[in-house]
């Protein structure tokens, strides 16, 4: 139907004919010349920055394609990522268990745990793996047992701990901090129904817990992770205060030492972290769809089941969306209606 | 349900299936309730009505512990709900004896608190496997069957976003029957709900009662409790006002409150 057709139509005659909403708007597009601009004059300004670097001689690109993957890189590459894995694993257990202990009825739990924050958050995590590095100084022996009577085992703290895993302690004990208080505003998000509800059906604290609260907080508390193992990726780089030196930032910086020439080799490391944060991320990406279940596919609320499929499947076309903003029940999605 | 369904040994045809002897709850220095003593008989469906902030949802609240009296007794199917007795005594439950009282009290929410991650079904499943330990082929059979009973067959597999309120209360219903309670508690179940979403909910709560549910509703809705409630409770200010058969206490009220309160509802 036409716009012309609609004018033309006798008036007065047809006043409940339904209005021919579905005429496709045919005007023209506002133009803005400024944004055209503006983007050309930044891709030129990028442009020369890129063909200056290509050109460079300070960055020296053959260096940085021969160390790419040398073997002491990619190794270093490795401590790397096992450094981030370890520690962030023990964070988030920590950090749970942190933001449990602060939300607990217990006043003395929680005391506990606003106290651990307090400490960990509140100093440098450079300081804090400084005094990680000192540690068997401050402590030279472990002994187990009950107080004031033999111990049972006793160690050298510098024979039970080797520098990875003092790493490992100190990003982890910092790291947990800050996930307390990730998972905390994750819990609190969840709406207190929800606890009302699993407590009515008889379930356990621990139950409703891991079957009802955690699950809905993870789609809180993924992208503020992402974030922080990101972050600690690349904190690594600062275990070089305990001194572990077998990292990729630290790796390339002895190398460098040797050959005099630092520049190509900060590039290297710079690409290797780059990669890892963009696997990190790829990695999110699917961890927030998993745990959006139920909400994030949320379009519009249906009203009654009979009228949705029947009025809204297929022809609801909404502008820019892709794909189509169509209702489709997950069982019987209607095939070939639009 | 049918009385065979009826889970507890201790379960006698005598003993009231809802006895609350002077219960009182305050929150702070606000007393909520002013001493409510009322009895609910086995299969008999009582509502409570009343302005708001009259106590009502907390009384409702206090029967399944999800509140803690101040005063009283209160006890379901002759079992002091929160606390044992021995010695004249009483002991205050462990959380696991609490969650097992829980487990025979169905609650419907006014906001239906359905769980968002899991699906229609897997919400109806999620308690009897979780806490009655059943068989799931068993539960899932069992979670359809009630699905089909609240005229819900077809949305087993929705979340509840994709549902609506209507269709999310029933899932809710159906979620509570599946631990087979012996008492039904509905606070608001149809007060959040789009007009015409209403009648498919008592729709459902009417069959219920049909079938010989114990059920105490706190509701506004008046024509529901003229029809389907052996009696009516009207509360307000923390204290039960007035009490009896619905018809009665509707069209011919005998406290001056409980007029000022239909006059404005009916």
């Amino acid at each position: 139907m036409s716009t012309t057709e609609r004018s033309g139509a006798p008036a007065g005659e047809t006043p409940s004919t339904p209005e021919p909403a579905s005429v496709p708007i045919k005007a023209i597009r506002l133009r803005h010349p400024w944004r055209m601009v503006f983007a050309a004059v930044i891709v030129v300004v990028f442009a020369l920055v890129m063909i200056d670097a290509a050109f460079r001689p300070a960055y020296d690109w053959p260096s940085v394609g021969k160390y790419l993957f040398d073997r002491r890189i990619s190794q270093a590459a490795v401590v790397t990522i096992e450094l981030t894995v370890f520690s962030m694993v023990i964070a988030i257990v920590l950090g749970v268990i942190l933001a449990v202990m602060r939300l607990s009825p217990n006043p003395v739990v929680k005391s506990v745990a606003w106290f651990y924050l307090w400490v960990f958050r509140g100093t440098p995590v450079y300081v804090q793996l400084t005094i990680w590095g000192l540690i068997s100084l401050i402590y030279s022996r472990i002994d187990l047992g009950i107080p004031f009577t033999e111990p049972w085992l006793s160690f050298q703290t510098g024979d039970l701990l080797s520098l990875f895993t003092i790493a490992v302690i100190g990003l982890s004990l910092n790291e947990a901090a800050y996930m307390a208080e990730i998972v905390r505003a994750g819990l609190l998000a969840v709406d207190r129904g929800q606890e009302e509800a699993a407590t009515a059906l008889g379930m356990s604290w621990a139950q409703t817990m891991t079957r009802v609260i955690l699950p809905q907080s993870m789609r809180v508390i993924i992208p503020p992770t992402g974030n922080e193992v990101i972050s600690m990726l690349k904190t690594t780089s600062l275990v070089t205060a305990v001194p572990l030196s077998t990292e990729l930032f630290t790796r390339s910086r002895d190398i460098s030492a040797e050959t005099f020439n630092p520049i190509p080799l900060l590039i290297v490391a710079s690409l290797w972290y780059l990669l890892f944060t963009s696997i990190l991320m790829v990695g999110q990406y699917f961890l927030e769809k998993r745990f959006a279940r139920g909400v994030g596919d949320r379009q519009t609320e249906k009203k009654d089941p009979g009228t949705a499929t029947g009025a809204f499947t297929g022809v609801m076309p909404v502008v820019g969306s892709d794909p189509p903003a169509v209702i489709v029940p997950p069982k019987n999605a209607p095939g070939g209606t639009r | 349900m049918s009385a065979t369904n009826v889970p507890l040994a201790q379960s006698h045809p005598d003993v009231p299936m809802v006895l609350a002897e002077q219960v009182s709850k305050s929150f702070g220095s606000n007393e909520v309730l002013k001493g409510i003593s009322l009895e609910v008989k086995r299969g008999e469906v009582m509502c409570l009505v009343g302005p708001s902030g009259s106590g009502k949802s907390t009384f409702l609240r206090c029967i399944n512990h999800l509140e803690v009296l101040s005063a009283g007794r209160l006890s379901v199917d002759g079992e002091l709900i929160g606390y044992r007795e021995a010695n004249g005594k009483l002991y205050e439950m462990a959380p696991k004896e609490a969650a097992r009282q829980r487990r025979d009290i169905g609650m419907v929410f006014q906001r239906f608190n359905l769980f968002p991650h899991m699906t229609a079904l897997q919400n109806v499943m999620e308690a009897p496997i979780r806490v009655k330990g059943l068989p799931k082929a068993q539960v899932e059979q069992t979670a359809r069957d009630l699905l089909a009973r609240v005229g819900l067959a077809e949305r087993a597999d929705y979340y509840p976003a994709h549902l609506s309120g209507g269709q999310q209360q029933r899932v809710a219903i159906a979620r509570a029957l599946a631990m087979e309670p012996k008492l039904m508690l509905f606070d608001e179940p149809t007060s959040a709900l789009d007009p015409e979403l209403v009648g498919e909910v008592l729709d459902v709560m009417k069959g219920l009662a049909k079938s010989g549910m114990t059920m105490i509703v706190v509701t506004h809705e008046m024509g529901f409790a003229r029809e389907v409630a052996d009696s009516l409770v009207f509360m307000d200010g923390g204290v039960v006002v007035e009490a009896g058969d619905p018809d009665q206490v509707l069209t011919n009220p005998q406290h001056r409150r409980t007029q000022a309160f239909l006059s404005k509802v009916l």
